[in-house]
């Protein structure tokens, strides 16, 4: 078998996978979230900066397809590891005791599946738009002249939806939930993990969840609140 | 002026007990009231006192795996309060002794359950799962009389600590029974590292852990979710950071053994 | 009347092993496929014997009772074994691991056995360290030793206090390997219940496996036992509660010699029993004698008091007061037989009176707590564990307890029974350490006999013989072996008893512990030899066991296994009676110096004792192999 089986084939294999696009996607969330901020910054700003990652042209959709990829392995991979591990142990304990397994770490394939939920509407919303067709129109002026795609208009409108705002706010801290156990669990799966500093990784984890669930909801509630504006 | 010793104070419970003919058949909770229970008992003794009042009374005694009772060989391996081993950190269930539980506890005893331990009676499991990975590749291959001088190899102290932390493994399973996932990886890692971390272990360090991995998951056992359920109910405290380190090794073996040229004699020439 | 031909080679004690192994038959490296060899029991004796004898190319089969090979109850051995490395530079030698053992075995050990065991107990260590077992190392990478009882010299190699864990781990990984290959054939939950012989030599065994009642023949060319020791015929000992006698006892009713049944070892530091439950006795490290004093009240009134409410001068420090110059370290024996005389007295302590203080206040005192808890940490908390007392504050209680027997079934020098083609190995045969066992000898005769000593003389008997295993399976005495253990199977089943089989085993383990325990007297062992036919009959008439024959029947196992023990202590008291004489863990109180040390005599018992079996109900036969020393004067065991 070559390695690409192996790793698809083997417990550790697998878990490989799930560290490594986990890995990825970490990178890709935390990323966004750096990209959304500049929401509370002047309208030019995150214009400007969608504006930059649009014109990447097809360097753009590699990486859309590579991110999107990683997604597939990571909800395949789950599927694969949910499915073998209740065939490994069918039958329940008369008594239901845990130890020291984390609530984060317990409720993994659910927490995973609102996420799952929340970034196919979050795609059909905001990249496909097909609610709003209206927010595809170029209709903000750079300082140098350009039209570009009003993405701070479409944030604002699209999060002055309370629903959807809400729903938001959950798909966050649901995925900060998720990340909460992700992000230790990924360096152990690495094998870099060890006593030794499993508190530093852990308190790093902690900060890590709370700032990404905390600055991303601040952005639907600055909306909500009316501190953050649409600028026409 | 000083009273002599109280006598120890004794106890009833009820110990809610798993019964299973074979392994075909379906099992079901009874429930055995006992009395008379001494604080200084094993829970194991009290299982012995049990059945000889099936016996007399004409039940089937209960059967359950013990031999040791000195939490050595790892033959032990009931589930006590949903707790494989039961109460206490870093004992085997010989080790538990009764004056854990106060009077009138409701005690739930069950086997070790996962697919890969089938049960074959009562609280009595298959383990030969394990068997068959130590056969797979945990060894190092030393034959009988080509040994050179056992200093001629020195070996840190660390790492022999080390690697006797990862030895010290009974094999009894409670981490499979403690996994949600009836996952082996605890075990699989203290075997892999124990061999891996000794200078001797060397040679067949690639070979041995992706056997041993191959074999385990063809044996059913489920995949490790970083839970550490098994590290804490484990009669050794063995940590998962062998785990750690078995994913490291696992991986750096995956493509050192596909990466590597292969020699002529193997095929690989030209 | 049993042939017994020690087969001792020649010429000069330091050449007979080299010797012997250059003038015994091979067999030739294409032939050995064709024999097969049974191994029952996958202990260290058995796990090596298993894994080199296929290593070489015999095709192996391993029986073992436990679930796992890796279960054996060697596992459970903790201070260490002795290999000669001299890497301490302390003057350690061949022959002085060979004389410490022979004396420490009250010169009742063969010679030339002995002799081997200390030549070929360095290339244990070599072995054991090239499988990876995790010895203790100093800092400089190097191993360390420590030292044991009845040596001078630091020669003992250790692994924590799991010594026979690794040991035992690192032979089943070569066992494991050979498995895998397909070189041995394993079976696990499978109890031999006997052997089979055909034309006079062992061929086969039957067996029942243990899960689903199945009763199954196997033959082979040569059946090897490594069926560890008997010393739960006490009922209460330091042994994994599952070892037994069966496998060895059947053997000697099919004609195999049982010799020196006897010799039991008494270990003086174990935790006391605490009531009638008990089912195990641990074992605590002698090393405690080291910085603890032991002690009991002076008066028996005072037994049930705090032991802190008992004034110093109200304390009887005995062992410092009979043996002034050796105080808390007398030897093993001498101390055992002392605190079972306090409590013989009365003077016990703890709740059954059979107890005595092993006391750490002054050395806490003079040392400070830190460094007795660096030194004996683990220890106390394992008592801790088991009774739930912290012996920093308050003495702990210790009693003696059975922990190895010397005896077994009687072999060569080739370790061949009086049976030819059955060997027997480890603590199972007799061999090597005479009427007392040192300290971390038993790992080291186990691995020796497997790994070093069997494997070439097995050859010797083999060459002679004509593969026939599987032409032999049909044979009569394969059904008729198969169709006894049936039958007494469905007999145990069907008996109208009342009483579990733990009721019997309990009250043999009373009498036997009283008239063949620590001292032994005419007397008793003549009330022994009434009471024990009386338990015999008792057990047949009212022995209950219940459940099926065709399940796993954990009662079944017992009663099969118990009705052997009442038949073994039988024969030991017969042993321990006939044997006028002290020596070792054989003390007879009519044979004794002044100063409580075993008188023997070797004019008319410097020999082993083989019995041999003459049918049921029938006295055994006493047969004599004399002990020849040709190199070592047999003189009084002192260390003082
Ligand atoms: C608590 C304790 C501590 C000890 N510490 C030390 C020490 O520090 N140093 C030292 O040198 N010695 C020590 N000893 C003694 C030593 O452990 C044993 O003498 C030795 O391990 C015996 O090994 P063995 O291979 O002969 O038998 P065992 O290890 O007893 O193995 C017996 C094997 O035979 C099998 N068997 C038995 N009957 C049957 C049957 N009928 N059918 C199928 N299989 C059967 C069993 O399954 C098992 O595999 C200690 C002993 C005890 C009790
Ligand atoms: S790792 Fe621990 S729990 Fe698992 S088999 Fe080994 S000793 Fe038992
Ligand atoms: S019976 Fe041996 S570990 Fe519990």
């Amino acid at each position: 078998m070559n390695i690409l089986g192996s790793l698809f084939n083997s417990s550790i294999g697998k878990k490989i996978l799930m560290a490594l696009t986990g890995l990825v996607l970490v990178g890709f969330v935390t990323g966004h979230l750096l990209g959304n901020l500049q929401i509370f910054l002047p309208p030019q700003k995150i214009n400007a900066y969608g504006h930059m990652l649009e014109s990447l042209g097809i360097g753009l959709w590699l990486v859309r397809f590579f991110l999107l990829a990683c997604v597939v392995v990571h909800v395949w991979v789950a599927i694969q590891l949910t499915r073998e591990n209740s065939a490994a142990r069918p039958m329940n304990y008369g008594v239901n005791h845990t130890n020291r397994a984390s609530l984060a770490s317990r409720v993994m394939a659910r927490t995973g599946l609102v996420v799952l939920a929340f970034l196919i509407y979050h795609l059909l919303d905001f990249t496909f738009r097909v609610q709003h067709p209206e927010w595809s129109r170029h209709s903000f002026a750079l300082a140098d002249g350009t039209l570009v795609r009003d993405v701070h208009t479409m944030m604002v409108q699209g999060f002055s939806r309370p629903g959807v705002a809400f729903f938001y706010i959950l798909a966050v801290g649901l995925l900060s939930y998720h990340l909460a156990h992700g992000v230790v669990s990924l360096v152990q799966t690495l094998g870099f993990k060890n006593e030794r500093w499993t508190r530093g990784l852990e308190c790093f984890a902690r900060v890590y969840c709370w700032g990404y669930f905390l600055l991303n909801a601040a952005i639907p509630l600055a909306i909500l609140g009316g501190w953050v504006k649409a600028h026409v | 002026m000083v009273a002599s010793t109280p006598a120890k104070k004794l106890f009833s419970v009820t110990l809610r007990v798993w019964r299973q003919a074979s392994p075909a058949q379906l099992g079901k909770f009874v429930d055995y009231p006992a009395h008379n229970v001494s604080p200084d008992m094993s829970f194991l003794e009290l299982l012995d006192v049990v059945n000889d009042g099936l016996t007399v009374s004409n039940d089937e005694p209960i059967a359950f795996a013990h031999d040791c009772r000195e939490g050595i060989c790892g033959t032990c391996s009931c589930t006590i309060n949903g707790k494989p081993h039961g109460p206490g950190k870093g004992v085997a269930t010989c080790q538990v002794y009764m004056r854990s539980f106060q009077a009138g506890d409701v005690i739930v005893v069950e086997p070790f359950r996962a697919t890969a331990f089938p049960i074959i009676k009562d609280l009595v499991v298959e383990r030969s799962a394990f068997d068959k990975i130590q056969q797979a590749g945990g060894f190092i291959s030393a034959r009988t009389g080509a040994a050179p001088d056992a200093n001629s190899i020195l070996v840190s102290k660390a790492v022999a600590d080390l690697a006797m932390d990862a030895a010290a493994c009974i094999g009894c399973g409670a981490c499979v029974a403690a996994c949600k996932n009836a996952s082996a990886m605890l075990f699989v890692a203290a075997k892999v590292s124990h061999l891996g971390l000794m200078p001797q272990g060397q040679p067949e360090r690639d070979r041995r852990v992706l056997a041993m991995v191959q074999t385990m998951d063809e044996a059913g056992f489920g995949n490790c979710t970083n839970q550490y359920e098994c590290s804490a109910v484990c009669p050794k405290t063995i940590t998962h950071d062998f785990i750690a380190r078995l994913n490291r090794d696992y991986v750096g073996a995956l493509f050192r053994s596909k990466l590597q040229p292969v020699s002529a004699s193997a095929g690989g020439g030209a | 009347m049993a042939k017994l031909d020690s087969k001792i080679p020649s010429g000069p004690l330091a050449d007979k092993w080299q010797q012997h192994k250059t003038q015994i038959k091979l067999v030739n490296p294409a032939n050995k496929r064709k024999y097969e060899i049974i191994v029952v029991g996958a202990g260290l004796a058995g796990s090596s014997a298993a894994a080199t004898l296929a290593e070489l190319g015999y095709r192996v089969k391993s029986f073992v009772f436990q679930d796992s090979p890796r279960r054996a109850h060697s596992i459970a051995a903790q201070g260490g074994i002795n290999g000669t490395k001299n890497y301490q530079n302390d003057g350690d030698s061949v022959h002085r691991l060979f004389y410490d053992t022979l004396k420490g075995g009250d010169y009742r050990a063969r010679e030339a056995n002995v002799h081997r065991l200390a030549e070929v107990s360095a290339n244990i260590i070599d072995q054991c360290a090239a499988q990876g077992v995790p010895f203790a190392r100093e800092y400089s990478g190097h191993l360390a030793n420590r030292s044991f009882g009845g040596a001078q010299v630091s020669r003992t190699f250790y692994a924590r206090g799991q010594t026979g864990q690794q040991l035992l781990l690192g032979a089943y990984s070569a066992l494991s390997r050979m498995v895998g290959q397909g070189a041995v054939e394993l079976h696990p939950n499978s109890e031999m219940l006997d052997l089979v012989i055909v034309d006079g030599h062992a061929k086969g065994v039957i067996v029942r496996d243990l899960k689903t009642g199945a009763i199954t023949r196997h033959s082979a060319d040569a059946v090897i036992l490594a069926t560890g020791g008997y010393g739960n015929v006490f009922n209460l000992s330091t042994y994994a509660r599952q070892s037994n006698t069966t496998a060895i006892w059947r053997a000697y009713k099919r004609g195999a010699c049982m010799a020196n049944p006897c010799y039991t070892q008494i270990h003086p530091t174990c935790i006391p029993v605490s009531g009638d439950y008990q089912s195990k006795l641990t074992l605590m490290s002698e090393s405690l004698r080291n910085d603890g004093r032991i002690w009991v009240p002076k008066n028996k009134a005072d037994i049930k008091k705090e032991p802190s409410a008992i004034a110093e001068a109200d304390r009887d420090y005995y062992l410092e007061r009979i043996y002034p110059s050796f105080g808390n370290l007398a030897p093993r024996d001498v101390a055992s037989r002392a605190a079972m005389r306090m409590c013989d007295e009365g003077r016990g302590v703890g709740e059954t009176g059979l107890g005595v203080y092993l006391d750490f206040a002054d050395a806490i005192k003079r040392l400070g707590e830190p460094a007795v808890r660096e030194r004996y940490g683990n220890l106390f908390d394992i008592y801790h564990e088991i009774t739930a007392e912290n012996a920093y504050q308050a003495p702990m209680r210790i009693f003696p307890a059975v922990h190895y027997t010397m005896g077994g079934l009687w072999v060569d020098y080739n370790l061949m029974s009086n049976v030819p083609g059955l060997f027997v190995l480890g603590e199972a045969n007799f061999s090597d350490h005479g009427a007392n066992r040192l300290g971390a000898s038993a790992l080291m005769q186990g691995l020796a006999d497997g790994y070093f000593v069997i494997p070439y003389t097995i050859g010797d008997y083999l060459a002679q013989q004509k593969p026939s295993a599987q032409s032999n399976i049909d044979r009569p005495e394969f059904k008729q072996a198969a169709e006894s253990v049936s039958a007494q199977t469905k007999q145990l089943l069907n008996n109208p008893g009342k009483e579990p089989v733990s009721h019997f085993h309990k009250r043999l383990g009373k009498i036997m512990w009283e008239h063949c325990g620590m001292a032994r007297t005419k007397q008793g062992l003549e009330s022994a030899l009434q009471k024990i036919p009386a338990l015999r009959e008792e057990f047949v008439a009212n022995v209950k066991v219940p459940g099926s024959a065709e399940t796993l029947n954990q009662s079944l196992e017992k009663a099969g296994r118990v009705a052997d023990f009442i038949d073994l202590g039988e024969l030991m008291c017969r042993d321990a009676l006939t044997r006028e004489e002290s020596c070792g863990g054989h003390f007879r109180e009519e044979y004794q110096y002044p100063d409580g040390e075993c008188k023997r005599d070797d004019e008319k018992f410097g020999h082993v004792a083989a019995w041999e079996y003459q049918g049921p109900g029938q006295t055994p036969l006493r047969n004599i192999e004399p002990l020849n020393y040709e190199f070592t004067k047999m003189s009084v065991r002192s260390y003082k």
